[in-house]
């Protein structure tokens, strides 16, 4: 266990959590990540989709590397993830039904999702498959922790409830407290992922522009 | 014919495809540097998504959808194969992407040295294949609605990243905060401009 944690691996599974992270550092897969944030629920589940099937995907393509012709590299690493992408998808429609309704079109759209692409291209192609079954999940990680934060803000302040349970007491309504419908449009999961990319930049000076 | 028009306008201003819907955001954010080359890849989006949603809406209507293979025999009738959608979009999508560079090197040089580089980029990019799949979403009735709904959303598209990219041009004499500096304020800037659009959600055409 000890060799399958070294200190390397340790970076490659860290990392993308913060000083790397795919969304606000490398600006990969923003589109997913804005559009489904409205609620904490299909935030989560899209993470967790990401994540599997960005580790799954780097493990194939590495294992895959040194037979495919660089040429046609591309439609291969496409056709790896569409097969993927389609597997969570066809689960999601069997078992979490009302998820899959909520987060529509965004499932398809994780093929495009640049992180994919990205990890595929940058890691996966010249590394081991152990590694590259680490990166994938530290990226995913880095990206979902993202969404999670913004659809928590988002459901909190809009819908006042978090995975549909009501957590702003109805005593505070009554009291004149409403909630914030701007929080629930598209907009303001701009302006949340800009307040996180300043909180983050403040912090670690190294990633300013 | 009205409601092409309704579907083209709805499709640049209240269904923009970044504004609504977020799409293409990485090359959006990543190219919209400067006001030409946005144009550039703008013109590409449009071009491609003109082409592959039309192709995509065919292959969605008789092959994909259930009961879509009835026209090659009867006993098709009960066969579904939208589980594939993805896989075959994509295909598409690539196998397009790179025909149009063909073409485009052979008989149009200098259109291709302006949108060249963009276009193997826009096989990724999820305003394309978005499209593809609100296409199969909204089940348009006719091959002229998805045509101009593909269109529609190029435009918007192009309008989107153009006005940011002015906008940024412009950002550089300003003095933002040092950690908002690039991305941070990109974002912001995006959601003013997503805001302003939001204007338009009452338009009834």
């Amino acid at each position: 266990m000890s060799k399958l944690m070294s200190a390397k691996t340790k970076e490659i599974l860290l990392g993308p959590l913060a000083k790397n992270n795919p969304i606000t550092v490398q600006v990969l897969g923003i589109c997913s990540a804005l559009a489904v944030t409205a609620k904490l629920e299909p935030a989560l589940v899209m993470g967790i989709s990401v994540t599997i099937i960005v580790a799954f995907g780097n493990v194939i393509i590495s294992l895959l590397r040194n037979t495919i012709p660089n040429r046609i590299r591309i439609i291969v690493q496409l056709v790896v993830i569409a097969a993927l992408v389609t597997i969570v998808s066809e689960i999601l429609k069997a078992f979490a039904y009302d998820v899959s309704v909520q987060l529509s079109v965004y499932i398809g759209l994780i093929i495009t999702n640049c992180i994919l692409m990205g990890r595929l291209e940058a890691f996966a192609m010249s590394n081991r498959p152990w590694e590259s079954f680490i990166d994938g999940l530290g990226n995913g990680f880095g990206y979902a922790w993202i969404l999670v934060a913004v659809a928590f803000f988002r459901e909190l302040l809009g819908s006042g409830t978090l995975l549909g349970y009501q957590v702003i007491p109805q005593a505070l309504y009554d009291a004149g407290y409403s909630n914030n419908g701007l929080m629930i449009l598209p907009p303001m999961a701009l302006i949340l992922v800009a307040c996180i990319i300043w909180v983050h930049r403040a912090k670690d000076k190294e990633l300013q522009e | 014919m009205e409601n092409v028009v309704s579907i083209f306008v709805r499709s640049i201003f209240v269904d923009n495809m970044i504004f609504a819907y977020f799409l293409g955001m990485c090359s959006y954010l990543a190219v919209s540097k400067n006001v030409k080359t946005s144009m550039g890849l703008g013109i590409a989006v449009i071009f491609v998504l003109g082409v592959t949603l039309p192709v995509n809406y065919l292959l969605e209507n008789y092959v994909l959808k259930e009961g879509a293979l009835a026209w090659i025999s009867p006993s098709l009738k009960t066969l579904d194969l939208s589980y594939l959608a993805f896989i075959l979009f994509i295909a598409v999508i690539a196998a397009i992407t790179q025909l149009v560079e063909m073409v485009v090197e052979k008989f149009t040089p200098a259109l291709y040295n302006s949108l060249g580089i963009f276009l193997p980029l826009i096989a990724v990019n999820c305003a394309i294949m978005g499209g593809s799949l609100f296409m199969q979403q909204r089940a348009f009735v006719n091959i002229a609605e998805a045509t101009s709904y593909a269109l529609g959303s190029g435009v918007g598209w192009l309008l989107a990243i153009v006005g940011l990219a002015a906008i940024r041009e412009k950002m550089a004499y300003s003095n933002v905060p040092a950690p908002l500096r690039g991305l941070g304020i990109a974002f912001i800037i995006v959601a003013l401009m997503s805001m302003a659009f939001m204007s338009f959600s009452g338009l009834k055409i």
